[in-house]
């Protein structure tokens, strides 16, 4: 394919140089000005009606909608002039005259772009003299409430449901002053992305049940991370208040998810707070687990292990990190690991190529598999009496009860222990996903990495830090006490990961070698 | 929101229709024969939607949700698609309206010529009393509507599909009688 | 001619010579008098020939804007292999503007003719006539007109006998004004809400369902065949003032006055003479107040800007207004300024498509304020007010509604200020609720 022409033009007095078909929004991002803008979003289709984005190019006799309006060679672009900045005043102003200015008691304050833009530019009275419309909340159904009153028509989220979504759900309705987003009576937001409106609304209009009055945006913490519930890998951000975990969202990686995630995902964060923790090492003692110290607790599962042939059962949403030593463990002690997969029905979003809520529902199945665990639906067949189990925070259920009762010892690690395993030698805690960081393979071989969110409870560490200890304790290969030098060592020792570093993943991630290989097949964009 | 009624969207058929009764499908028989002549005059099925919503209301004398619902499944939309067209095009009725459905056009060119009277004489004849309301007999309802385009025939009334010229308050008695 | 009044000698009747005879509705009737020989004559010439024909007759878009109907035509290239379409707009909804309208009930064969000649100018095979929902009786000649044209051969996989396919539907519209901009009417026929499109893409390269399509108003259609029978000369000939507006105009002529109606004279005519000799003047008693001399949405003249106007696009624009759509709506003495532009904006409030911010609140806000203002309530920061959110309005928007409904505001309070100080000033001292912040 040709290379596309470049166009140079000047932006707030800076000179920009983009392809051909650019807008002057993208083309001015790429330069660091922001042109403010409302029912613009690049992960939809251009509608250009907030007007917000108008901006004075020298030499055109009206402003320009910068959103929908392509750059031109020799362009010379002002965002801050005094006509430009009029206009978006002006803009704010209607916006607001319908307003209930209610943001004490508004979910989206703190995050509104109604506010922030009003506040960097608007003006600081109204000339309002007149009753505001009103229109009561409506129940969108899903996760989604509608506050019509807080609504500024930006028409993202009809679009999202008209063409990402490929299914037109919501429309406007009405037109003028009377307008506003609408369902039809009985068909409620029921599409399994149908949450992302919520995240794409610019304004405190469309809200999630889920989080409504739990939390201020300012009171919460962020961190980057990536999704664990399906195999897909959608790019997330965890956000904490006080330890705990709130919320979740989609954060854009174009080769990943784009700026989307399911609702699945989404609303499946309760367990990172789970109740029932294992947040102190156990040891058996007098036909119970008892509390230990880390130090007696790693010494007995190193004494468990010694001498045994290991199978592991190994959660399939453990890092990259943990998985990659617990290899090394079996390797070393001889043995096998294996797992087991929930699943679920698939759901694709249609308008996005090749992401979908996977019917895999754990975050590293292809990790797991190219670290030589092998999936299975009935992983413990194959345990003997003279093996020692080693569960590391897969779960185990009745239909493992024989197995685990025939097996000669079993060395937990978990976030949660489950009364399966009572029997067990010793279980020690270790973080789960949000309390510490890692990598994970998603299905199309991306590694990317996950950050930490919140500590996490009592005496719990992170995995790949208690299995490198393991390591240690029966004679040697561990040491590492930070991800990035246990990831550069899988790195070093795994052909597929040859090449990357953990430094390198950045926040985007990188393809391992050979994906096009996998399992999922051919040819795929991610 | 929406239109005045909260009947459920069953499929056309099965719904509940206007007052109680069960909703009559519009394109079966005849009408459905028509609607596939009007598919061919465009090249997608969607450019039909206009159409299809003026034989509801031909069928009907309104369109209903289940008629929105009923159309959208025939022309392969969504019912939430069907209603923002709906709700966009002031000539459906998004609920059932007076036998004599009357309107008035107050639009400046009318307005200085006295259509504001013609309003009154209207709404006090038909006993509709208030715009937009039917009649307690469901013979008239009265609205007021925007520029009719025959601005100098001042004043323009459209009752039902019936477009009468230069219409002044005296007249609206021999025009009222004329409708039983 | 003066529909529904006879015949003013200073006419030149050239669309409107049929008006009132029903006879001249068949095709029969049509033809004779003269009907469709343009069109035999034009499916023999190049389509070029005729484009170029119509550019050099000086023909100009009849709707409102003005825009050069050859070059438009221009835009379209026959034989890229796409499917063209032809729209004609019939969505007449500009208030003070029913012009269309007769010209649909009297000859519907002349909309017929031009729509046919037109599209095999442009190399459409499609034509859709787009009649607004409220003309019933429009729609219902119109239709007749098209089917009597299908059984004759006219229309139809074999256009007169051409080998070409010229196929012409009526599609009926169901209530909104800005259908009529050429965008919105696209989205509108195919089966959307009326919201007007951001251009680019202009018409001519992606219109309707994605394709080249052009969109012209009935009068300038109606036009076209005439041209082609007499020539460009002759039309170029009729104009009174000057070589960009050629030919005759259809004015609609409406409110205050002794007899309105449809009114057909050569470009630059003289507006006064117009208003007094061939409208009648005021009515018995009353005096002309102010002029709309182009439909609602162009700056409103005082009578004596009005009577020193010529009647032409560049005529209009001298007089500090705009030809529009040639509606003209006079207002006289005994009318209060502040209601009929309270009015028009109530109008364009009802109207606005919803998209843009500026028009979906913008529009609904000033009627509020001069709505207030006639309740009594106004204050002299209104007036501020006003003028600067209607400046906030214009020049902003995709299409031009917004734009519209700020033009009558600040015409109105530049030209008639003191009725609307008169109006504050005599309310009774009282102070003014407040709402909001």
């Amino acid at each position: 394919m040709a290379e596309p022409k470049q166009i140079t033009l000047t932006i707030e007095g800076r000179q920009a140089t983009v392809p051909e078909g650019t807008s002057m929004l993208e083309a001015a991002k790429t330069v660091g000005v922001l042109i403010p803008h409302y029912c613009y979003h690049p992960g939809l289709p251009v509608a250009g009606v907030c007007r917000m984005c108008l901006v004075e190019v020298e030499k055109a006799p009206k402003l320009a909608p910068a959103c929908a309006t392509a750059v031109a060679e020799g362009q010379v672009v002002h965002v801050h002039s005094e006509k430009a900045r009029e206009a978006r005043k002006g803009v704010l102003e209607f916006l607001l005259i319908n307003h209930p200015l209610d943001c004490p008691i508004c979910d989206q304050a703190g995050e509104c772009e109604l506010q922030d833009y009003t506040y960097q530019e608007g003006r600081n009275a109204s000339r309002l003299r007149d009753a505001k419309r009103f229109n009561p909340v409506e129940d969108f159904g899903g996760d989604v409430v509608y506050v019509p009153n807080r609504c500024i028509l930006c028409t993202r989220c009809v679009r999202f449901m008209d063409d990402v979504a490929h299914e037109p759900a919501l429309n406007v309705s009405e037109r003028g002053d009377r307008a506003l987003v609408g369902k039809f009576e009985g068909k409620d937001l029921t599409h399994p992305w149908a949450g992302n409106v919520v995240e794409l609304c610019p304004v405190g209009a469309l809200l999630s049940k889920d989080h409504l009055n739990k939390a201020r945006a300012w009171e919460l913490d962020r961190a980057a991370s990536i999704c664990p519930n399906c195999t897909q890998g959608c790019n997330t951000i965890i956000e904490t208040r006080d330890n705990v975990v709130v919320r979740m969202r989609p954060r854009a990686n174009p080769d990943v998810n784009e700026y989307f995630m399911c609702d699945y995902g989404r609303l499946n964060y309760r367990w990172l707070n789970g109740p029932s923790r294992l947040d102190v090492p156990m040891i058996a003692g007098g036909g119970a687990l008892v509390e230990a110290e880390w130090e007696p607790a790693l010494r007995l599962a190193a004494d468990t292990i010694r001498g045994r042939r290991i199978v592991a059962l190994v959660s399939p949403s453990l890092s990259n990190e943990e998985l990659f030593l617990l290899r090394r463990l079996i390797d070393r002690a001889g043995g096998t690991g294996v797992f087991r997969v929930r699943t679920g029905p698939e759901a694709p979003l249609d308008g996005v190529p090749d992401l979908a809520l996977r019917a895999d529902r754990a975050a590293n199945v292809v990790g797991a598999e190219l670290l030589g665990f092998s999936r299975s639906e009935r992983p413990l067949d194959g345990l003997s009496s003279a093996d020692v189990l080693l569960v590391a925070d897969a779960a185990v259920g009745e239909e493992d009860a024989a197995a685990i009762d025939r097996v000669g010892a079993i060395v937990v690690l978990a976030t949660t222990l489950s009364p399966a395993l009572g029997r067990a030698t010793v279980a020690l805690p270790i973080a789960n996903v949000a309390e510490a960081e890692g990598t994970f393979t998603n299905v199309r071989g991306r590694v990317q990495r996950f950050l930490q969110a919140k500590a996490a409870p009592g005496a719990a560490r992170p995995g790949y830090f208690v299995i490198s200890d393991l390591l240690d304790a029966i004679g040697g290969g561990g040491g590492f006490h930070l991800p990035a030098a246990v990831f550069d060592s899988l790195a070093a020792e795994h052909a597929e990961y040859r090449g990357l570093s953990y430094a390198a993943l950045g926040l985007r991630g990188a393809m391992v070698t050979g994906a096009g290989q996998l399992a999922g097949g051919a040819e795929h964009r991610r | 929101m929406g239109g005045l009624h909260a009947e459920s969207h069953a499929p056309p058929g099965s719904a509940a229709h206007g007052h109680g009764e069960p909703y009559q499908p519009v394109f079966v028989g005849e009408r459905r024969a028509q609607l596939e002549e009007v598919f061919g005059r465009y090249p997608t099925k969607m450019a039909a939607l206009l159409p299809a919503l003026w034989m509801v209301q031909d069928a009907h004398g309104w369109v209903s949700e289940a008629a929105m619902a009923e159309v959208s499944d025939v022309l392969d939309l969504t019912p939430a698609y069907v209603k923002g067209v709906v709700t966009f095009y002031t000539m459906y009725h998004q609920h059932p309206v007076g036998r004599h459905f009357i309107q008035v056009c107050t639009t400046s060119p009318c307005n200085v010529c006295g259509a504001e009277d013609v309003v009154k004489a209207f709404l006090k004849q038909t006993g509709c009393g208030e715009l937009g309301v039917t009649s307690k007999d469901g013979r008239f309802t009265v609205i007021e509507v925007e520029c009719l385009g025959a601005c100098g025939f001042a004043t323009p009334v459209m009752i039902n599909d019936e477009f009468l010229e230069s219409v002044t308050p005296d007249k609206v008695p021999q025009i009222l009688a004329e409708r039983r | 001619m003066g529909y529904p009044h006879k015949l003013h000698a200073r006419e030149t009747p050239i669309l409107s010579k049929h008006f009132g005879d029903s006879e001249a509705r068949s095709v029969a009737g049509w033809r004779q008098r003269g009907g469709y020989r343009a069109l035999e004559q034009a499916l023999s010439m190049p389509r070029e020939e005729i484009v170029d024909l119509i550019k050099e007759s000086g023909l100009r878009g009849r709707g409102g804007a003005g825009f050069p109907t050859g070059v438009k035509w221009s835009f379209m290239k026959p034989g890229d292999g796409k499917p063209h379409y032809l729209i004609c707009n019939a969505d007449e909804s500009e208030p003070g503007t029913f012009k269309d309208r007769e010209i649909m009930r009297w000859t519907p064969h002349a909309v017929v003719e031009g729509c046919a000649i037109a599209s095999y100018a442009i190399g459409a095979e499609t034509c859709y006539i787009y009649i607004r929902g409220e003309f019933t009786e429009p729609l219902r000649i119109m239709g007749d007109a098209v089917r009597e044209a299908y059984g004759e051969g006219i229309l139809g996989r074999n256009a007169m006998g051409s080998g070409l396919r010229i196929d012409m539907h009526i599609h009926k519209g169901a209530g909104a004004y800005i259908c009529g901009e050429e965008t919105a009417m696209m989205n509108s026929l195919e089966g959307r809400r009326g919201n007007p499109r951001i251009k680019p893409p202009f018409p001519a390269v992606a219109g309707v369902f994605g394709q080249p399509t052009t969109i012209n108003n009935v009068e300038t259609l109606a036009v076209v065949p005439l041209i082609l029978t007499n020539g460009a000369e002759w039309y170029k000939g009729m104009s009174l003032s000057n070589p960009r507006s050629t030919g005759t105009k259809l004015f609609s002529v409406c409110g205050n006055i002794a007899r309105p109606g449809n009114y057909e004279v050569v470009m630059g005519f003289p507006f006064r003479e117009f208003l007094y000799d061939l409208c009648g003047g005021p009515p018995p008693g009353r005096k002309f107040k102010a002029i709309i001399p182009g439909g609602a949405s162009v700056p409103i003249q005082t009578v004596d800007e009005a009577e020193g106007t010529l009647m032409d696009y560049e005529g209009f624009i001298a007089g500090g207004t705009m030809l529009g759509s040639g509606g003209v709506i006079v207002i006289d003495d005994a009318q209060s300024m502040v209601k009929q532009i309270a009015r028009l904006t109530r109008f364009f409030a009802h109207e606005s498509c919803a998209q843009c911010t500026q028009c979906r609140e913008g529009t609904a806000w000033v009627t509020r304020i001069l709505e207030r203002m006639l309740a009594g309530g106004g204050t002299f920061e209104d007036l501020d007010t006003l003028l600067d959110v209607s400046e906030n309005m214009t020049g902003k928007t995709i299409c031009v509604l917004s734009d519209s409904c700020a033009t009558p505001v600040v015409s109105g309070i530049r030209k008639f200020r003191h009725e609307f100080e008169t109006l504050i000033t005599g309310r009774r001292s009282s102070t003014v609720a407040t709402a909001g912040v």
